[in-house]
């Protein structure tokens, strides 16, 4: 059976609140913790299958035209290679997350430097890098490639559903007591997962098996038999442990495929790992952006009008582009507003979803702007968002579903002591460090996907839970296993999650934040599935079912199965509430840095963070999700950025040694707090999305309290110190 | 990586012996050669492994300097209690580089012999003069936040990378050179590095084969030392610039000064000029401005890196003003 639930009503009864046990939201440790510390969880490179070859990409080093010849002769005659591949299949660049389907493909037509033409393959790793290094390639150079997204001669494109003009802004921006009217720079970022990408291809007579690093196995096993041209059904996909996706790791990307190409053609398994410098040239970049915003405010600091033009940048023809304005939409009142979204079409790197596509930039330039406002008009920043929360949807008019947001500023506020700020900036020292504090509203949109999952409640009263949904260190196995568990009444310890293969029933994929709620929930189906045959088989009423202590009531599970096991079925698809109402989640963060004096180096010496995500499921994985996501928002603030060439879009920092990834000196101790919340409009166990949130803001608390200490507004980012040092206050 | 041949040296003469060619490198710690191998940036014939070399110790001199063992390991160096008293510039400077998993790993001599971090000097499909003569610079026009702002020429803007020889350089201290058929010489470490000037693939004065032995540290000065190193990322980040200095005060007067430069050029940057303009002086903020006219009337930014040449005089100004103790900075 399956209990299939779509989601058009609110869950208003909260079965996990009542049920005997609640191991659901404890900070329980990973199931999988022992085996990543031990190093036995097989990762994607692991797998040792005997008689595995090795395949090493080689990239176009030029940014655009095409391949005229390739000179694999010279290659195919150095020790341990095995094979030259430059096929039509090979991808351009990854599919976006939830494609479905192949990317553009065929390496003949190149569209930047770093995209992958052939894959060299050989018996050893170091032979086929070597031949990778020697391949020699001659290339048809196109003389009008485009790098520069904000150059006159670079085409832009305004995507027609990202347009907004309601009211009259510019009047309202005449009106206003108070206006903000800046534009803010932010640059690409790489999702820099610790895990490089990797996947292993094995054929056995048309069954493809790939075991790879991947978030959405459900989708890339879809983009997977497209860009080879077979059937999903002769697929297997594997991906039981994925070291960090963060996005960079949704679609399938060029070394899966071509992996499976010339493992079909040289009849062994093939392994392809990308290099770091790989990752970062050939897999999905966070687009920079230009932002335009403009505020406009009563005497109250109430906002009339507000509007948020943003211009990023992909590839031709890939449909994706950063959501920038997608929090703007609904966090502000204003009744007059405009949102423009262009799209510069350049040959650079893809652009696709990395960590909180969208608000992850969008909203550290909306409250950048709010803290101008703050200081212009002479209201706290706190005060100043709390008067700007709309009742109603100001472009909608939707009604929002719990929405812990005035909770969230003043709860932050507290924790911190935000009353001991100075609002003059450049007023406190430390020795030779202007000290300075700043805040910032979190915000991202929720959502919720359609999962399927099967539990098995087994004979001996144990329980399975399985789906192909994936744990990128996200703590999915952990909360599977405690919702099962509570459902169950077993403890944790005798539930079983098992994901990460395609075989098994598909879940929602880890992606958008969505992949908790969405598979927690259908995992959460299939035990209410259980549960109802459970009664049926004891032949009592479902209400008056207890299961506590691996009992049922008072008889042994094992004994009430008597001998069988159940199988339970879930599934669950978004529906009427995600439509009804705007569902997103938020927090606030509070920032105290310090400035030097001389250097204009900036260092974060405290930060609090504030999340409402609905149903936290295990307090522990969520906590370590928003650590990540405020760490990326220091990174942000202070020194991440990719590089590129505007000469040949050509990425210069493609290495962890020169795009600067926060080190452990650069973090302080960061507290979180997460708000005890329900939603019952998000999903039947009142979850909503966390792994995003952390960093939606984070960034321009750092950069806002860098202002507060110096009295200096920066407007692009990273802030490094090149871009305070002339305008340090003596 | 290339394939190459490996041989493994038991001693001084026999590891300079093995070394003679054109394209054999010696292998120590390994932390900045095999990356450049695995890049195929550099592509030695042969590795001559020189960790069995008996160069691993740290003596005193007779007179009253110290003499580290070209193997001695940067962890090593910087814990040992008599450069720690004696030498605090150079302890500094090294903790201030790289990582603990690295320092352990990384030696004296591979310290000096760094390669420079240039991002198109990485990529080999980039043109470059230092990877391949002739071939052009890329960096000149392009990304060039790491670059020179002194003795840069229009074949090479880079920089040497590396903190522990801007300490050596503040220090004046010198290396011992082993060459072919015993031959042995010493260089000062100032004059070790070279300008890029027509020949960017030469760092350094080091000739096919040549080993450095060791440094040596002339004895201690008795200054208030310091290193002060300017980044990015609070760790783990070359130097954007950083001061290495040394100085004396006798009655109110430097009575020694030495100072030298991180991150502004292809070598450690030392002006004597400097150094005599404030030796027997009274410090005071109008002297150290004049010093910073003097060190920065040469530099030339290259558009990424023009910071660097404000962010110097201010981090000058601060550390002298720590070494003859006048107080923080402003
Ligand atoms: C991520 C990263 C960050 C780093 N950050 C810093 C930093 O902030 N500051 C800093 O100063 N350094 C930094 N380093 C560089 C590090 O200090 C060097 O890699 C290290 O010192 C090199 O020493 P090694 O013994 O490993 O040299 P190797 O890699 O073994 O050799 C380097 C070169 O020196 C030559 N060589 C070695 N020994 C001798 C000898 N006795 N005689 C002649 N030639 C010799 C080799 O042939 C080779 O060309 C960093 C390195 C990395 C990888
Ligand atoms: S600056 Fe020097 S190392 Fe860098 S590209 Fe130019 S020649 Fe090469």
């Amino acid at each position: 059976m399956t209990r299939h639930l779509v989601m058009d009503e609110p869950a208003t009864k909260r079965v996990l609140d009542e049920l005997p046990q609640s191991l659901t939201g404890k900070p329980m440790d990973r199931p999988d913790g022992p085996e990543k510390v031990t190093g036995t969880a097989t990762y994607a490179h692991e797998w040792n299958l005997p008689g595995t070859v090795h395949g090493v990409l080689v990239r176009a080093t030029v940014p655009k035209g095409k391949v005229t010849a390739i000179d694999k002769d010279a290659v195919m005659k150095l020790p341990g290679v095995l094979g030259v591949f430059n096929d039509e299949r090979f991808l351009r660049n990854p599919a976006q997350g939830t494609a479905n389907e192949a990317p553009i493909q065929g390496p003949d037509e190149i569209a930047y430097l770093g995209q992958p033409i052939a894959l060299v393959v050989a018996e050893t790793f170091e032979q086929a890098r070597h031949g990778a290094h020697r391949l020699q390639m001659r290339y048809d150079v196109a003389a009008d490639g485009v790098f520069d997204p904000e150059a006159t001669n670079v085409p832009h494109e305004r995507p027609e559903d990202d347009q907004l003009d309601q009211g009259d802004l510019d009047a309202a921006m005449k009106q206003a007591v108070s206006v903000v009217d800046q534009v803010y720079r932010t640059p690409g970022h790489n999702s820099a997962a610790m895990e490089p990408h990797c996947s292993i291809a094995s054929w056995e007579g048309d069954k493809l098996t790939l075991r790879g690093s991947y978030q959405m196995l459900n989708y890339n096993i879809n983009e997977l038999a497209d860009s080879l041209k077979i059937d999903a059904e002769d697929i297997r996909m594997l991906s039981p442990f994925v070291g960090g996706g963060f996005g960079s790791k949704l679609g399938i990307s060029a070394e899966a495929v071509a992996a499976a190409i010339a493992s079909r053609e040289l009849g062994k398994p093939v392994v392809v790992a990308l290099s770091r410098q790989q990752v970062f040239e050939t897999v999905m970049r966070r687009s920079e952006s230009r932002q335009h915003i403009r505020l406009a405010a009563d005497a109250d600091g109430k906002l009339i009008g507000l509007g948020h033009d943003s211009l990023v940048s992909n590839l031709p023809g890939e449909d994706f582009y950063e959501p920038v304005m997608q929090a703007t939409h609904f966090i502000y009142t204003g009744e007059n507003r405009r949102m423009n979204m262009e799209v510069a079409r350049v040959n650079r790197i893809c652009a696709g979803s990395v960590r909180a596509p969208g608000e992850a930039i969008g909203m550290v330039a909306l409250e950048n702007a709010m803290d101008e406002l703050a200081d212009i008009s002479g209201i706290d920043p706190v005060e100043l968002r709390k008067r700007n929360i709309p009742e109603m949807h100001p472009e909608t008019g939707q009604g929002y579903s719990s929405r812990p947001f005035a909770e969230a500023l003043d709860e932050g506020a507290r924790r911190f002591g935000w009353d001991k700020r100075n609002a003059k900036p450049a007023q406190t020292r430390d020795g030779e460090w202007w000290i300075g504090m700043g805040m910032a509203s979190a915000a991202r949109v929720n959502m919720l996907k359609e999962a399927k999952a099967r539990v098995t409640l087994n004979a001996d009263g144990t329980a399975t839970v399985e789906t192909d949904m994936s744990d990128p260190g996200t703590g999915t196995y952990a909360i599977l296993t405690q919702i099962a568990a509570d459902m169950l009444g077993l403890p944790g310890d005798k539930v079983e999650t098992v994901l990460g293969d395609s075989d098994l029933p598909k879940g929602s994929g880890s992606g958008g934040s969505f992949g908790a709620s969405s598979s927690g929930s259908a995992v959460f189906l299939a035990c209410q599935d259980i549960r109802t045959q459970l009664a049926q088989k004891m032949g009592m009423d479902e209400d008056d079912l207890k299961l506590d202590g691996g009992k049922a009531g008072d008889m042994a599970l094992a004994d009430a199965l008597a001998g069988d096991a159940i199988v339970g079925n879930g599934h669950i698809e978004p529906g009427e509430t995600s439509k009804d109402k705007r569902q997103a989640t938020y927090g606030s963060y509070f920032a105290e840095v310090g400035v030097n004096a001389v250097t204009g180096e900036t260092r974060v010496r405290r930060l609090t963070a504030v999340f409402g995500a609905g149903r936290i499921l295990n307090e522990k994985t969520a906590t370590s999700q928003c650590y990540g996501g405020c760490i990326w928002g220091i990174g942000m603030a202070l020194h991440e950025e990719l590089l590129f060439d505007t000469r040949d879009g050509h990425l210069v920092n493609h290495d962890l040694a020169e795009y600067h990834v926060p080190v452990n000196l650069d973090v302080p101790q960061i507290d979180v707090h997460l708000l005890e919340e329900r939603d019952d409009w998000a999903s039947p166990i009142q979850a909503k999305g966390i792994g995003e949130l952390g960093l939606c803001g984070a960034a321009a608390a750092v950069t806002n309290a860098i202002y507060n200490a110096t009295g200096v507004r920066v407007r692009e980012y990273p802030v490094t110190l090149d871009k305070l040092l002339d305008q340090l206050p003596e | 990586m290339k394939p190459f041949t490996y041989a493994r040296a038991a001693d001084t003469p026999e590891a300079v012996r093995e070394a003679s060619g054109p394209s054999h490198d010696f292998i120590a710690g390994g932390t900045n050669l095999l990356d450049l191998m695995k890049l195929e940036v550099m592509a030695p014939d042969k590795l001559v492994d020189i960790n069995r070399l008996d160069l691993k110790q740290i003596s005193e001199t007779e007179d009253g300097g110290l003499r580290i063992g070209a193997l001695v390991t940067n962890s090593d160096c910087a814990a040992d209690d008599r450069i720690r008293r004696d030498y605090p510039v150079l302890s500094r400077a090294i903790l201030a580089g790289a990582s603990g998993q690295l320092r352990n790993k990384a030696t004296t001599g591979g310290n000096l012999c760094q390669r420079t971090r240039c991002y198109y000097f990485y990529d080999t499909a980039m043109p470059c003069n230092k990877r391949e003569p002739g071939s052009g610079c890329q960096a000149i026009g392009g990304a060039t936040r790491l670059h020179a702002i002194f003795g840069a020429s229009d074949q090479c803007i880079a920089t040497y990378p590396g903190d522990m020889a801007v300490a050596m350089s503040a220090l004046d201290a010198s290396v011992e050179i082993e060459g072919k058929d015993g031959a042995s010489r010493t260089v000062p470490v100032r004059d070790f590095h070279r300008l890029p000037g027509d020949r960017p693939d030469k760092d350094n004065v080091l000739e096919d084969g040549e080993l450095i032995t060791a440094v040596t540290l002339p004895a201690p000065t008795g200054g208030r030392q310091s290193y002060r190193k300017v980044r990015d990322r609070a760790s783990y980040a070359f130097a954007l610039v950083s001061v290495a200095a040394d100085i004396g005060m006798e009655d109110g007067k430097i009575s020694h000064a030495a100072l030298a430069f991180g991150g502004v050029a292809h070598k450690p940057w030392h002006k004597p000029e400097l150094d005599a303009l404030l030796t027997g002086k009274e410090p005071s903020d109008a002297l150290f401005a004049e010093a910073a006219d003097l060190l920065l009337a040469e530099a030339q930014g290259q558009g990424g890196n023009n910071f660097k040449i404000l962010l110097l005089r201010r981090t000058l100004r601060a550390v002298l003003r720590e070494a003859t103790q006048m107080g923080e900075t402003a």
